[in-house]
């Protein structure tokens, strides 16, 4: 399976995605963000970091880049994508995911492990978790607060877009488990065509027991093998 | 002749400012702490407080209207979030 990995300036966990894709025997190849064009690719990663300063708006500068009009084009013709961190923000300022993330409720920066729990499993990134599996992975990040409108809201729950929801250890979904105030404790949302996945937390970072845990590894598993 | 030239030159640039602020039902933590902070200051008079952005925007045009539509288009495009953001544009 063929993988990109966009980088901007200001990218900074290109380096960590890489080596769990390489690790989980993808091919892989990073993507300058002057690009004008995209290797053919089964799946294309937006990773976290701080893109352009996230001068403006955490993404915005990205959402309106040469490489990502190409991404644009590739995730509507049916390739999957997965924007991390900074990489949900981005999907969000260009479109292909609906919402945003504003400020996390309490201003600090959060850097830490959290749960999470797998609201939907019956995707390309998701099928080897299962349902309502609780999962600890590492977020970090100042503008990790998903917010979008009712209709919206609607939509997400009605088409089972929702992907993964902060939790408490056991699997329950309270105000106390979220750390952000993102609405309804969203971590991470599909698009309709449940092509493009966003998420908060980094699945990159939980890939190895010396350092953290697994429970990043079945994302990418799940992508091998969809 | 120099003089007119710059004149001229001085009149095809138009000046615009746009204010961006969070829509009214976004919480602004921001805006929230500067309220603490200034209350704890003694400020206690105060209400409310929204944090936003301000931009300066110079165009090439004599054309008011123009200039407007062009400021328009910059705000939507690129400077405003519109799910979370209000704008307002003023001639300078």
């Amino acid at each position: 399976m063929k993988s990109s990995v966009i980088v901007f300036p200001g990218s900074n966990c290109d380096r960590d995605i890489c080596v769990a894709l390489e690790k989980m025997q993808f091919k892989n190849q990073k993507i300058w963000h002057k690009e004008t064009s995209l290797p053919k690719s089964d799946l294309i990663v937006i990773p976290g970091g701080f893109s352009y300063g996230d001068y403006l708006r955490s993404g915005a500068i990205a959402g309106k880049s040469l490489i990502i009009r190409e991404v644009i084009k590739a995730a509507n013709a049916g390739c999957l994508v997965l924007g991390i961190c900074n990489g949900f923000q981005i999907l969000t300022e260009t479109g292909l995911l609906k919402g945003t993330l504003l400020r996390n409720k309490n201003l600090k920066f959060i850097n830490r492990d959290v749960n999470i729990k797998v609201t939907n499993n019956k995707t390309n990134f998701s099928s080897d978790y299962k349902l309502e599996q609780v999962l600890k992975i590492n977020i970090a990040h100042n503008e990790g607060n998903y917010f979008t409108d009712k209709n919206n809201l609607e939509i997400l729950k009605k088409e089972n877009l929702i992907a993964f929801k902060y939790c408490d250890e056991k699997g329950n979904i309270t105000e106390e488990s979220n750390p952000n105030g993102a609405i309804e404790n969203i971590a991470g949302i599909y698009n309709l065509k449940k092509n493009i996945l966003g998420m908060m937390p980094h699945p990159e970072r939980m890939i190895d027991k010396t350092i953290s845990n697994t429970d990043g590894i079945n994302l990418f598993s799940s992508l091998l093998n969809h | 002749m120099e003089r007119q030239f710059q004149l001229n030159l001085k009149k095809s640039k138009l000046k615009f400012s746009v204010t961006v602020t969070l829509k009214k039902d976004v919480l602004d933590p921001q805006g929230k702490v500067v309220l603490n902070t200034l209350t704890n200051l003694g400020m206690t008079s105060l209400q409310n407080i929204r944090q936003g952005k301000f931009f300066e925007i110079d165009i090439e045009t004599k054309d008011q209207l123009e200039g407007e539509k062009k400021v328009k288009e910059v705000c939507e495009k690129l400077l405003v979030n519109l799910i979370i953001e209000d704008y307002k544009i003023n001639k300078l």
